[in-house]
């Protein structure tokens, strides 16, 4: 007799050929491992300590992404890049240089993260594998270049949560908005340790665009991963962009879950997470009119086809306020190779924007657009702690990139509504979709 | 390391992050050696922390400790720093788990960040599972880690471990 299993439970079982205990203590294989600039020096140092970890257990499931300060703006990021290079030849790892994108964009680009895979990355946001069904979480340099060196990580099974997302979202309503609106609701150490499973019949209607930046935001939770299922939209993003066929996963009805919670998809409005928490979550129209001196799209979290379709929307025929800087990063170069052909690179640089593709930069106070002291930034970026993006006397607002276009196009913060035609539908669950300017 | 680690509290509030532990933008400025990232700890929280700090000082802090990124220059430097454990009502994942496996002890307790005020003397004991404040004191019982996680935390890390071990904890 089997017991209906949660699709945690269904991913672990499918590791270890048994359905382990929450709480229990367990080996798992790993079935990719990548790290990135920001991330990698420390784990080579590991590394480097015993022999035990100073191998790659298979060159093919390990991969090293220069994403986090890219190209380097510094001498110090140039000797990381220099050594990353090093490293990826000495043992044939693949190596996504300067100019690839973002590595959870790219994973995702290349097809390297599929439904039922243990993922773990030295980057918190790894999280975003979960749109794909992978059991994808954030490691520190230690976990990293353990998983590389010998291929398993130990990992305590987590306490599981159903998060049904009933009824349809509104068009103007993107994944963001989505995410913020639930990490207000639980705050930022509500889900701490627990898998939280995206379930209802709202999921038709989400794509797998705004999907990832659910997932991607799972760790602002504090959960461990944030996991979609293997449905009808995900199995035909596969066919379209990969020519696949992925297993259908989804978890067993009747599945026993340790807490369940509901987000009623209609009641959603535009939000921001104003400063300094990600959990300080309010309506756009709470905070409208506030001045703003630079608007960023892009990141791990908003860098997408669907993010810059969404926000050209808005620029198309408009132009950024003076005085405005409207900084867009495209996550990949596939992502911008995309947009490029669709038409949306034009309307983005003819509204006044600065374009750029494939770092982390901005997101993380690195490079391409620091805060100065006093200044207000909307961002679709997944953190507004103090000092993130700049000097610490800046504030950041966490937004769609819906609302932080119309920021650029106003000059203050502005509910999207106001500029987007009243048809507009931002999340498009068709993976072919073009944009017709 | 040792089982009963003694030292002053530095008393922090919910939501600390591993941005106000050491901010991401020192990761690429003209740093190479995690030494030279420690006057930046906890820059905009307790300014000069690393001049400041005793070794075994124990951090009190509330909810969410260690929130945020991956980097695990976050516990290394607060390890290098002197900081001889870090107690909090909760912690996010990564950072608890990058604190095992550097051998820095992280403890979940409930009432002594309540009562514990700034300088305070405490005392953590590991393997009794008893945190004291001596200058309040009050005492709390806390769940010791599993046998194999306070190996790792006595070896000084896993690296350390299987240095020792020639071979992994599992």
């Amino acid at each position: 007799m089997s017991a209906a299993r949660t699709l945690t439970e269904k991913l672990f079982e499918g590791k270890l050929g048994r359905v382990p205990e929450r709480g229990e203590i367990v080996v798992v294989p790993i079935d990719l491992v990548y790290a990135h600039d920001g991330t990698f020096t420390l784990a080579l140092d590991v590394m480097k300590e015993t022999p035990l970890l100073s191998r790659v257990f298979d060159p093919k499931r390990v991969a090293l992404f220069i994403d986090h300060a890219a190209p380097a703006p510094t001498v110090a990021a140039a000797l990381v890049h220099r050594a990353m290079r090093r490293f990826a030849k000495e043992h044939g790892v693949r190596l996504f240089d300067v100019g690839t994108g973002i590595s959870h964009q790219v994973v995702a680009d290349e097809g390297l993260v599929k439904p039922g895979m243990f993922v773990v990355g030295a980057d918190s946001h790894t999280v975003t594998g979960g749109a794909f069904t992978a059991f994808a979480t954030g490691v520190g340099s230690t976990d990293a270049a353990i998983a590389m060196a010998t291929g398993k990580l130990w990992m305590r099974v987590p306490e599981q949560v159903r998060l049904k997302l009933s009824g349809e979202a509104p068009g103007y309503i993107m994944g963001k908005d989505i995410v913020l609106t639930i990490i207000g609701m639980v705050r930022s150490d509500g889900m701490i340790y627990k898998a939280v499973e995206f379930q209802g019949e709202g999921l038709k209607t989400i794509s797998m665009d705004s999907r990832m930046t659910i997932s991607n935001m799972a760790v602002e939770m504090g959960a461990k991963v944030g996991l979609f299922p293997s449905d009808a939209v995900a199995r035909e993003w596969y066919r379209v962009n990969h020519g696949t066929e992925v297993p259908l996963l989804e978890p067993d009805a009747g599945a026993e879950y340790d807490e369940e919670l509901e987000l009623e998809l209609p009641r959603l409005e535009p939000v921001v997470a104003a400063p300094p928490n990600v959990d300080n979550v309010k309506p756009v129209r709470e905070v409208e009119g506030l001045e703003v001196d630079q608007v960023f799209i892009g990141s791990c979290t908003n860098g997408r086809y669907e993010d810059y379709v969404a926000a050209a929307r808005i620029l198309k025929g408009r132009r950024v306020k003076d005085g405005v800087r409207c900084i867009a990063v495209p996550a990949s170069r596939k992502v911008y190779e995309r947009l490029l052909r669709n038409g949306i690179i034009d309307i983005l640089v003819e509204a006044g924007c600065f374009v750029a593709f494939g770092t982390c930069g901005p997101c993380i106070g690195a490079h391409l657009g620091l805060l100065g002291e006093g200044e207000v930034a909307v961002s679709t970026t997944n953190r507004n702690f103090t000092g993130r993006m700049g000097h610490k006397e800046s504030k950041v607002y966490l937004a769609s990139p819906a609302t932080a276009a119309a920021a650029a196009v106003t000059g203050r913060i502005t509910d999207p509504r106001e500029l987007l035609p009243a048809d507009a539908r931002l999340m498009v669950v068709d993976p072919s979709y073009s944009f017709k300017p | 390391m040792a089982r009963v680690i003694r030292g002053r509290a530095w008393v922090l509030g919910d939501n600390i992050s591993t941005d106000h532990i050491i901010s991401g933008k020192y990761k690429f400025a003209k740093i190479n050696r995690l030494e030279d990232m420690l006057p930046y700890v906890f820059e905009e929280v307790i300014p000069e922390f690393y001049k400041k700090v005793q070794p075994g000082d124990v951090i009190v802090a509330g909810r969410g400790f260690g929130y945020g990124s991956s980097r695990e220059h976050a516990p290394r430097l607060l390890k290098l720093a002197g900081v001889g454990a870090v107690l909090a009502k909760s912690f996010h994942r990564i950072f608890y788990r990058n604190s095992i496996n550097i051998g820095l002890p992280v403890i979940i307790v409930q009432r002594i960040p309540e009562v514990t005020e700034q300088g305070d003397e405490i005392e953590v004991d590991l393997e009794a599972g008893v945190v004291r404040n001596a200058t309040k004191g009050v005492e709390e019982r806390f769940q010791p880690p599993p046998r194999q996680l306070l190996e790792i935390l006595e070896a000084g890390g896993i690296v350390e471990y299987i240095k020792k071990m020639n071979r992994l904890p599992w």
